[in-house]
């Protein structure tokens, strides 16, 4: 990395957006956790309306079974992630629910320093929706990393001083 | 005790049409004594989002693979699976789900394997019912446990080993999987998972029929002539074949084991389950690359 300083408490911890939702999965259920998923699929939101009609400005998650797309902006070296994807398909709407609220806040520095990629199969999914399909959430949330990286090289320096996290 | 089959006038032309039920009939037989309605999708959350009144849910992933050995679940695990399900062995079953039936139809071959005798489909699949405007609720059931009995799987008559595909090479196959896979330009579905396979192209000599041609825009099975006309006509197969079919993991090609033995009468079909993910990671196994099927190799 740079050499910014970061000034934000507990540098290298799971960022507390990530890890509440963590936290709140792995207390319920096996079972349970379905429901949760389920809650964060209906939560999903919907594309900001300057990207409804720029389906150039998304990407598309090849590793998900059902079609979703990503688009992730970062502005001040603070990360927003925006995603869409079929009602029919409500596992793949739940992952991008997940990512979008837990992402969403941090600064590009926080993603890419102390959100490890294997974040998803920590989160008591494995059990509850099998290994083969939370594949398809490691594969998002690499994206939405590789965007990150990818925008935060583009504007010269990551994680703007400042920049408040979650 | 069998729950009456659908006389629908469209299934008769079928060699099985004991083994599909319409959504109308579903509709007026919700409920009768004996009859048991499984939901068996691709998206494991999609029985919550809302399903058809009483239908219990059955997961591939998590009730009927092994999680351990690359396998289907032993006859205990199958017998506490049914009973939990409130299924009892003589149980008329009627199976459902996304994507034209493809996770239903693995779902009765996995059924068959432990020889439950009546597993239907239902016609058009969560596709049909939802275009009717017919209702879901998300009220899951509790089914009253059965005695469902301990039975032995039967890997012998409609599952195919890797052993047997080679040993079968000479007599018809049927790849499933979309045109991109047989050719070999790649080893997943388009817009799928990797899930392993070292290789790419397709087994000599196999036809390549993608597992959807067998449904129509609709979701429901295409008509007897329209069979034909595709499996026939099309991909060889004659009266008194035997025939093998594969995908990727076996899930596609039991959608089309189903179209094969119970909607076009063949006897002998089996789905090789180990399908691309073992055999394009195989040591020394023929592969042929291209869009031709290609020759079997000499033995």
């Amino acid at each position: 990395m740079t050499a910014v300083a970061d000034t934000a408490a507990g540098a290298g911890d799971l960022p507390a957006s990530l890890a509440e939702i963590r936290d709140e999965f792995l207390a319920l259920e096996v079972r349970d956790r379905l429901q949760l998923l389920l809650e964060f699929s209906n939560e999903l939101p919907a594309l900001p309306a300057e990207y409804e009609g720029h389906p150039d400005l998304l990407e598309r998650v090849e590793e998900c079974q059902s079609p979703v797309f990503i688009f992730v902006e970062v502005v001040d070296g603070v990360v927003a992630m925006h995603a869409t994807a079929p009602r029919e398909a409500p596992t793949t709407r739940g992952f991008a629910s997940i990512l979008a609220q837990g992402l969403t806040g941090l600064t590009a520095q926080q993603v890419l320093r102390d959100v490890p990629d294997d974040y998803p199969q920590t989160i008591g999914l494995v059990e509850a929706v099998s290994p083969l399909r939370v594949r398809g959430m490691t594969a998002l949330l690499g994206r939405a990393k590789r965007q990150i990286a990818e925008k935060t090289a583009q504007a010269g320096t990551a994680g703007a001083p400042g920049a408040s996290g979650a | 005790m069998v729950v009456e089959h659908d006389a629908s006038p469209k299934f008769q032309e079928f060699a099985h049409p004991e083994r599909l039920v319409s959504t109308d009939w579903l509709q007026e037989h919700l409920g009768t004594p004996g009859l048991v309605v499984v939901e068996s999708d691709e998206d494991v959350l999609l029985y919550e989002t809302g399903h058809i009144a009483g239908a219990v849910k059955i997961d591939w992933h998590l009730d009927l693979n092994d999680p351990v050995q690359r396998d289907y679940v032993d006859g205990e695990a199958f017998a506490a699976l049914m009973s939990r399900s409130g299924v009892t062995r003589d149980s008329t079953i009627v199976v459902y789900g996304d994507k034209n039936n493809w996770w239903a139809a693995y779902a009765l071959w996995v059924f068959s394997l432990f020889g439950h005798e009546d597993v239907r489909l239902l016609d058009g699949g969560r596709a049909a019912w939802e275009a009717e405007g017919r209702e879901y609720t998300t009220q899951a059931p509790s089914p009253e446990p059965t005695d469902y009995p301990v039975v032995e799987r039967d890997d012998t008559v409609i599952r195919a080993y890797k052993d047997d595909v080679l040993a079968h090479l000479g007599r018809p196959l049927i790849d499933v999987r979309s045109p991109e896979e047989y050719s070999g330009q790649r080893t997943t579905a388009p817009a799928y998972p990797e899930e392993g396979a070292l290789r790419a192209g397709h087994i000599p000599s196999a036809q390549n029929v993608p597992w959807g041609k067998a449904a129509a825009d609709d979701g429901r099975f295409r008509g007897r002539a329209e069979l034909d006309a595709i499996y026939r006509d099309g991909a060889g197969l004659a009266d008194g074949d035997s025939v093998v079919a594969y995908c990727r993991i076996g899930e596609r090609s039991s959608h089309t084991w189903f179209v094969l033995h119970h909607l076009m009468g063949f006897e002998d079909v089996r789905n090789y389950d180990g399908s691309w993910t073992e055999w394009g990671s195989a040591v020394r196994v023929p592969i042929v690359q291209g869009t031709e099927p290609g020759a079997v190799p000499a033995r």
